[in-house]
């Protein structure tokens, strides 16, 4: 029953009902978001602390300095290669996990999506074991099979940073194609395959645009959660590697200023709402035949 | 259904060990017998398992994640059952807001989460405290628990409270011998998800921890930046095992897949 | 003053209107079926009865009080959803007892009155079974006894067959209506069924977008329905379009007297299953068989007219039936044919 069959639209009790939750949020969400806001435009100086001004000058430093658009341009480009990791790997993974047989799709998707649940500390840590400074693991074991001729440095770089990242996200996109599989009506693709499509061609016509949304859907999450990542940059790109939510951190905990933490911090937010809001206007109007 | 060809199990088997290597090398790193990181070559050892136990620092950190853990998924879910009723029976004005305000800490980074909380608490004076951990917690686990209990409460036919109401049962009656025991499932796995969500939780938890008040994934992180040895890794491998265990049990009882469908935030 | 009156009801969603200015009396111990098609607003009127839905206007009285005055919870209806709602956590002896524990009936006469509404309902074994361990018409059963332990002054019905199949659905016909004899509660039974609501009810209520059609007993809604919708929802009907000359409707070679003051151009509606084939005579109209088709107890027929395609049931009693492509002629009796001004037509 949806919640539209309920009538009297100027009753009362829902707003009664989900008045302690409300509250909660204006006083513990809503207010320090606006301090933070208002963070951003305070002075700061070595000496002085934080000064309760409303200036631009942390806008300002921001918008000129180098340094800034290098971070804020990693984060974004290392959001942008960990979602298209996470997507080319991740669909068809999932498709081979819905064609599995009984007792194996259980346990692999358990295998797959459980990870997700596994501390981000901790599975950071096995890639900077495997990554080992400059010979782990995973360079012993391309040399030994060939793939490349000198080891790749891993440890401190983007590209680690983007494996690693790629890791800890692929269970979103997984689950993500995983659902849009489930609507997926089997029958669909054996009626393209009897009227004589190849396996390839019902893949590339049937089934990829219709699990389309999903990957779209997943996509947003993945990158949304990549330019905001915090645990995995920072313990794989060490202090020199910053992305814009460790040189937040850096801003606020090292340097103790907190003016210019808060304005990265908030520039981060707009930036990643704003790009999550639109990708979902363009999605949606896309495929709004498929998602309904 | 058909099978997959050789091709797709070659990808397959590639991505699950792509999946696995980093757990499985922690767990195993962390059974070695010497004093720095290396494979156990030479059998495994539990030397640095038994160490965990000379670090109160370990201890205690684990201990203040179990009960922030417990505490703010109940305080959650205390908060969402009633909001996630008003959304799910009631056709009101400013419902779709309020539940874009109620699932909004899931698309907030929680960097900016862990800045503002910081910020926030230090100026009412609740800094680095427990109570301060609790109510940042509450936060971000709020959209899980409320999502589960929507769906159980959306789930659940309004006829049969009708029936229940129509047999001269009170609301309250309702609510507690009809309502609760039929959403109970759907809230159990809000507690749970709720209470992993909050004992993963990095990101913003480094930025309002303070040294008495570290939970065991900040402990973690913060000992990870200075240096990586056998000692963390036999934390991390402990962490796992739990997690493994809590998982196995959780995707009999209730499907994991059915918990995670649709889940919203990583990297935390 | 009847048991039940429904005065001038209105329910209206937003723009649309539900239900329109419905009113209906119901007296005690009647079995009255709400019929009509698919959202025509039979649940809307029956939740309103029932209180979960507040009319936009209009009234209910219950024995003579203002029924809209009292809590849902204090109406001491009894209700059976289409969905029958049990209660899934509690076994069908606990579902029953339910309302009799929130009216405070103490336990040993509580487990004496629900054992007893089981038994009425053929469930006495079932007592500690589950709803989801019994079968859709177990089901059925239980929701009614919880319904009905409760002396409820009138029960509600939605639909509560429509989810069995139709062997059973006939079969729990029979029982509904046994029961409610044996108890005698006053009964209002929504249903798009029209087969069931004429096998169940003293009276049926014909609705149409909201509106109430015609309310009359079943064999006389069926005779003489009051309109062209009931005409056609209550069975398959003829509607033939005719001249009136000098007090007869004219239909090919026929001539029917109709109704003094009748209009110019009428509308006549014949059952196909009263329309014989003559053998000659002038009593008749001329058509020529398009289709045949057999099925089982009776032939149906399309035959077509001057006046346009006309449908025939003839019981299947051995007398040789007209091929298809022959000639011929089609004939009723006056009083099974009704007359409407062609105006009036929808
Ligand atoms: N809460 C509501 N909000 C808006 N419109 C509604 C609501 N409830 C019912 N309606 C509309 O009112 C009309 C009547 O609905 P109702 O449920 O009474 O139909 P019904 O006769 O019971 O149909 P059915 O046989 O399909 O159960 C329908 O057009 C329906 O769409
Ligand atoms: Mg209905």
């Amino acid at each position: 029953m949806s919640a539209a069959e309920t009538e009297d639209r100027r009753s009362w009790m829902p707003y009664l009902l989900s008045a302690p939750a409300l509250l909660l949020f204006i006083a513990i969400v809503l207010v320090p978001l606006a301090m933070t806001v208002l963070l951003s435009f305070h002075d700061w100086g070595q000496y002085k602390g934080i000064e309760t001004v409303f200036i631009l000058k942390n806008w300002r430093e921001i918008w000129s300095d180098g340094y800034f658009h290098e971070v804020f341009l990693r984060t974004f480009r290392v959001a942008f290669l960990v979602t298209l990791l996470t997507a080319v790997l991740g669909a068809p993974e999932a498709y081979i996990l819905s064609r599995m047989k009984s007792p194996w799709k259980g346990i692999f998707l358990l295998v797959v999506i459980g990870p997700l649940l596994i501390s981000v500390v901790a599975r950071t840590l096995g890639w900077a074991l495997l990554f080992g400074g400059s010979g782990g693991v995973v360079n012993k074991a391309l040399l030994n099979l060939g793939v490349i001729s000198t080891p790749i440095p891993f440890m401190f770089t983007e590209t680690g940073m983007m494996v690693a990242l790629a890791h800890v996200l692929m269970p979103f996109m997984v689950l993500s194609v995983w659902a849009a599989l489930q609507k997926l009506d089997p029958q669909i693709e054996n009626a393209a395959l009897s009227l004589g499509a190849s396996q390839m061609t019902v893949l590339r016509r049937i089934v990829l645009p219709q699990i389309m949304p999903g990957i779209l859907a997943g996509a947003i999450i993945v990158f949304a959660l990549a330019a905001s990542a915090f645990a995995t940059p920072s313990i794989i790109g060490g202090r020199r590697l910053k992305v814009a939510s460790t040189l937040a951190y850096d801003e606020f905990l090292n340097t103790l200023n907190w003016p210019l933490g808060a304005a990265v911090a908030v520039l981060l937010l707009i930036a990643l709402v704003l790009i999550i809001v639109g990708s979902n206007r363009i999605i949606e109007r896309r495929y709004a035949e498929v998602f309904r | 259904m058909s099978r997959n060809g050789p091709l797709a199990l070659i990808f397959h088997t590639l991505f699950v060990i792509f999946t696995l290597a980093p757990i499985v090398v922690v767990c195993v790193v962390a059974f070695t017998p010497e004093g720095y990181l290396s494979l156990p070559t030479n059998g495994p050892s539990l030397r640095w398992f038994r160490t965990i136990a000379r670090y109160p620092e370990f201890i205690n950190a684990f201990w203040t994640s179990i009960w922030l853990g417990t505490v703010s998924s109940v305080i959650a879910l205390a908060f969402s059952v009633p909001a996630a009723l008003a959304i799910a029976r009631y056709d009101f004005t400013g419902r779709e807001a309020l539940t874009a305000l109620f699932m909004s800490p899931l698309m907030i980074p929680h960097v900016v989460l862990g800045i503002a909380f910081l910020r926030f608490f230090t100026q009412i004076g609740i800094g680095g405290t427990f109570l301060g951990l609790v109510l940042s917690h509450i936060v971000v686990v709020l959209p899980f628990a409320l999502r589960l209990t929507l769906a159980s409460a959306t789930g659940m036919d309004r006829r049969i409270e009708q029936a229940a109401i129509s047999l001269g049962a009170s609301e309250w009656t309702v609510l507690k011998r009809i309502t609760l025991p039929l959403i109970l499932p759907g809230l159990a796995s809000g507690w749970a998800l709720s209470f992993i969500t909050s004992f993963d939780e990095v990101t913003m938890t480094v930025f309002i921890a303070a040294p008495g008040t570290e939970t065991l994934p900040v402990r973690m992180f913060l000992y990870i930046q200075d240096n990586i040895d056998p000692l963390v890794t036999s934390v991390s491998a402990s962490v796992i095992a739990a997690t493994v265990v809590a998982l196995i049990v959780m995707d009999r009882i209730y499907g994991l897949e059915r918990l995670l469908v649709g889940r919203g935030s990583g990297d935390r | 003053m009847a048991f039940l009156v429904l005065d001038g009801l209105t329910k209206r969603f937003g723009e649309h209107i539900a239900v329109e200015n419905l009113s209906l009396a119901v007296e005690q111990g009647e079995f009255l079926a709400l019929l009509g098609p698919s959202g025509c607003g039979k649940t809307t009127t029956l939740q309103m009865i029932a209180g979960f839905v507040t009319p936009t206007s209009g009234t209910i009285t219950l024995a003579g009080q203002d029924l809209l005055a009292v809590k849902p919870a204090k109406r001491g209806l009894g209700i059976v959803f289409q969905s029958y709602a049990l209660f899934p956590h509690m076994t069908a002896a606990e579902n029953v007892a339910f309302g009799l524990e929130m009216q405070g009936v103490d336990k040993s006469e509580r487990s004496r009155r629900v054992t007893e509404a089981l038994e009425l309902v053929g469930l006495g074994k079932f007592a500690e079974r589950h709803p989801r361990r019994m079968s859709g018409g177990q089901q059925q059963r239980v929701a009614l006894a919880r319904a009905l332990v409760i002396r409820p002054s009138i029960l509600l019905l939605d639909e509560p067959l429509s989810n069995l199949d139709a062997k059973l659905r006939e079969e729990m016909q029979i029982e509904l209506r046994q029961i409610q004899r044996n108890v005698g509660t006053t009964t209002i039974l929504v249903t798009h069924d029209q087969s069931e609501a004429m096998a169940l009810s003293d009276r049926i209520a014909v609705m149409s977008q909201g509106r109430i059609e015609q309310i009359a007993p079943p064999h006389e809604a069926y005779e003489r329905p009051a309109t062209p919708f009931v005409a056609n929802f209550l069975g398959k009907t003829n509607v033939l379009q005719a001249q009136v000359q000098s007090g007869q409707a004219l239909l090919g070679e026929g001539r029917w007297p109709v109704p003094a003051g009748s209009p110019p151009r009428v509308l006549v509606t014949v059952r196909p299953e009263k329309i014989g084939f003559a053998d000659g005579g002038a009593q008749a109209l001329a058509g020529q068989v398009v289709t045949r088709i057999f099925q089982g107890n009776h032939w149906l027929y399309q035959v077509d007219t001057a006046h346009g395609r006309v449908t025939v049931i003839r019981q299947n009693s051995g007398e040789t039936a007209p091929a298809e492509g022959e000639a011929v002629r089609l004939s009723w009796r006056q009083e099974d044919m009704s007359v409407r001004p062609a105006e009036t037509a929808r």
